[in-house]
């Protein structure tokens, strides 16, 4: 009879500390965690704490590319790297809906307990609920994570005109994936999200300088984020439509359902304003590393329209503004 | 690279430009519709509208289904949907438009705990009704001659599994009746058509052969790239240019001359021709389809008693000028202003396709 999770396991008693120590613990083991504290005591960090959080809700919980596991973890190392900080410590909590497979849990653990190792960060806390049948859909993560910072002064009031703007790879693969993997686009294809940990990229990013600001294109995908980095202030960033890059499949599966790659959320891409002077060893520095190979420069800083985003595309520019209504609902 | 690619090259987009520039020279200025919501978004995806002006003038006709939808009717959907044990299935659009009162739409109504769910196929609003007997499953039958074969295809598969928990709301409407109306109109100022090629390829390009016969304008069935267009429009100015008003069709890759004679069965099968409202236009006989008297068992207008509202159009919203090409987004004192499309007026601002979500979208520079 297949294992299940049952409300039992979300108790706080026998069964609670059954699923911790056979599942999550063989996954997770560290000694910070190992001892099953209330909260995991931290070495110093030596340099200011860089502090995030996420929740992850993406249906369906496995996707082509990754699982919610990875996602969580992915998710909030991402945050703390484009907040300038390398990632050191998560928590991670469940919330399970009861009849969940014991066996896809330990799926789903296991992908995120090897997306931390190969970062270098350690889970050192957590939580696990169960809720009635029916008040989740199958399982829900939150991760919060803590760095240490290493690049200062990071941020939109660093951006200049004539920056440049780059993009890490291909834009809105993982919206896409989890599109194709619901059944939303009647037909087969072999799209995979891009959900990856970019403490590499951003670490050579900041390595190579020059950077202004940093952000992962996550919800409402390059344009919304580009947005964010201009709107209320002084600048525009101006995008070449050419220039930024797709992935046939993304952009054939983005037609048939009518939505647009430049509001596809990304969860393994980064976008950075670079000094212009800074641009090749940057980029150099990206296409040196796995999942940096894309990197490329989709458009630059000017001031022709105070805090707005244009595209310049074949018969002429038009304003790109961010994402209204949610172009796909649980993609995260 | 993408079939569609082909379409997309800006290189041979520039000689079509500049072939179209030089016959606007003899015609002078010249004013030309589109009725399909997909070309209006595509228009203003790619700018088109700015680079053809002011030698050509592209305008938004009633081409997009939820904006042509009346108020009324939303407001009688949003009376249906609050029914114990009804679902509404929907395609995505109508969700987020308003009914006479500003805001109150089926996505608000699902957050307060109606039952409304989002289908890219009739067929899946059918296999809902299998899966929950209990419930009654009302599919939202909005569109043109493109979503009414799909439409008659799941009242077939509806009646061939017996299932009485299933019914269709039936709003489609007819293409020819609207245009016919649009041209009789007083203030009609529109020198040929881009024609709808998804509609097309069911109806069959014959069916806008009726543009230049009786009226004169000339009439391109096109596709909805950039190169579609066009060259559609090329070909709308040369007709123009030399005084022999034609219908041609550009979208030769989908659209036979005849249609699909399977979907047109279909349709004739289970549908017949009533008159409908439509938001702009008014009162138009033949111009929507009903279910034919032996499918009534899946007529959820029957059913439910579905009366929709007296309202038509929305205080201050010109949607309504809009849809015939009198208005355009920019034009009226709403746009941009009190209607955006995060809080949107009319159905032109909300629709994914609508004239004014296009035109703010997509606003140039």
């Amino acid at each position: 009879m297949k294992e299940i999770v049952t409300l039992d396991h979300g108790s706080g008693g026998l069964r609670t500390s059954e699923l911790i120590e056979q599942v999550l613990l063989p996954a997770y083991g560290n000694a910070a965690l190992n001892e099953l504290g209330d909260g995991a005591v931290l070495s110093d960090l030596g340099g200011s704490p860089v502090f995030s959080t996420d929740s992850f809700v993406v249906t369906p919980w496995r996707f082509p590319g990754g699982n919610i596991g990875k996602l969580a973890v992915c998710g909030t190392i991402n945050d703390v790297c484009m907040a300038g900080g390398e990632p050191k410590y998560l928590s991670l909590a469940l919330i399970l809906e009861e009849g969940f497979a014991m066996d896809d849990l330990r799926e789903i653990v296991a992908s995120a307990a090897e997306t931390a190792k190969a970062c270098g960060v350690q889970i050192v806390t957590g939580d696990t609920k169960v809720v009635e049948r029916g008040h989740v859909d199958g399982i829900y993560i939150n991760t919060a994570g803590i760095g240490v910072l290493r690049a200062h002064g990071l941020g939109r009031s660093a951006i200049r005109p004539g920056d440049a703007v780059l993009v890490s790879g291909s834009v809105g693969c993982h919206g896409a994936a989890v599109m194709m993997a619901r059944g939303d686009i009647p037909c087969e294809g072999t799209l995979l999200s891009d959900c990856c940990p970019l403490h590499a990229l951003s670490k050579a990013a900041l390595d190579a300088g020059g950077v202004r600001i940093l952000r992962d294109p996550t919800r409402g995908g390059v344009a919304t984020t580009l947005n964010e980095f201009v709107e209320h202030g002084p600048f525009c960033i101006e995008l070449e439509e050419d220039a930024i890059p797709v992935d046939p499949a993304v952009a054939a599966a983005c037609d048939l359902l009518g939505l647009d790659p430049l509001y596809a959320a990304c969860e393994g891409r980064m976008l950075a304003v670079v000094d212009p002077t800074c641009v090749d060893a940057v980029l150099s520095a990206l296409h040196a590393l796995p999942g940096g190979e894309g990197a490329v420069q989709i458009g630059r800083v000017t001031t022709a329209r105070p805090g707005q985003v244009m595209l310049n595309a074949a018969f002429g520019s038009r304003i790109l503004s961010k994402l209204t209504g949610a172009q796909l609902p649980r993609i995260c | 690279m993408l079939f569609e690619d082909h379409f997309r090259r800006p290189e041979g987009s520039r000689r079509l430009l500049d072939a179209i520039h030089a016959l606007t020279e003899k015609t002078g200025p010249v004013r030309l519709m589109e009725i399909c919501g997909t070309h209006t978004m595509a228009i203003a995806k790619a700018g088109l509208r700015t680079a053809l002006a002011p030698d050509v003038r592209l305008l938004s006709g009633p081409g997009c289904p939820v904006c042509v939808t009346p108020a009324g009717e939303i407001d009688g959907i949003l009376q249906l949907c609050g029914q114990p044990d009804v679902l509404i299935a929907s395609y995505g659009d109508l969700l987020r438009v308003p009914g006479s009162q500003r805001g109150d739409t089926l996505l608000r109504r699902r957050a307060l705990g109606a039952q409304v769910r989002t289908v890219y196929s009739p067929m899946e609003a059918v296999e809902l009704a299998a899966a929950q007997p209990d419930t009654q499953v009302v599919f939202l039958g909005v569109g043109f001659e493109t979503t009414a074969p799909g439409t008659a295809a799941c009242i077939l598969e509806a009646a061939d599994r017996e299932l009485e928990n299933f019914s269709v709301l039936c709003l489609l409407k007819r293409t020819e009746p609207a245009l016919r109306a649009l041209i009789a109109a007083p203030d009609f100022a529109v020198d040929g058509f881009l024609c709808p090629g998804h509609v097309a390829a069911v109806t069959g390009a014959i069916a806008f052969s009726f543009l230049p016969r009786e009226f004169q304008l000339p009439a391109v069935v096109s596709g909805f790239e950039a190169g579609d267009i066009l060259y559609s429009v090329w070909r709308l100015v040369a007709m123009l240019a030399e005084g022999h008003p034609g219908l041609e069709n550009e979208y030769t890759r989908l659209v036979a001359p005849a249609g699909n004679p399977a979907a047109l069965a279909a349709i004739d099968q289970v549908f017949e021709h009533r008159t409908s409202l439509w938001r702009g236009l008014g009162e138009i006989p033949d111009s929507g389809y009903a279910l034919r008297p032996e499918y009534s068992r899946w007529d959820a207008a029957q059913k439910f008693g579905f009366v929709p509202g007296q309202a038509n159009e929305i205080p201050g919203c010109r949607c309504g000028s809009v849809i015939r090409g009198v208005c355009e987004p920019g034009e009226c004192p709403l746009f941009g202003k009190a209607c955006t499309p995060a809080d949107p007026v009319g159905p032109c601002m909300v629709s994914s396709e609508g004239a004014c979500a296009a035109a703010w979208k997509y606003r140039a520079r």
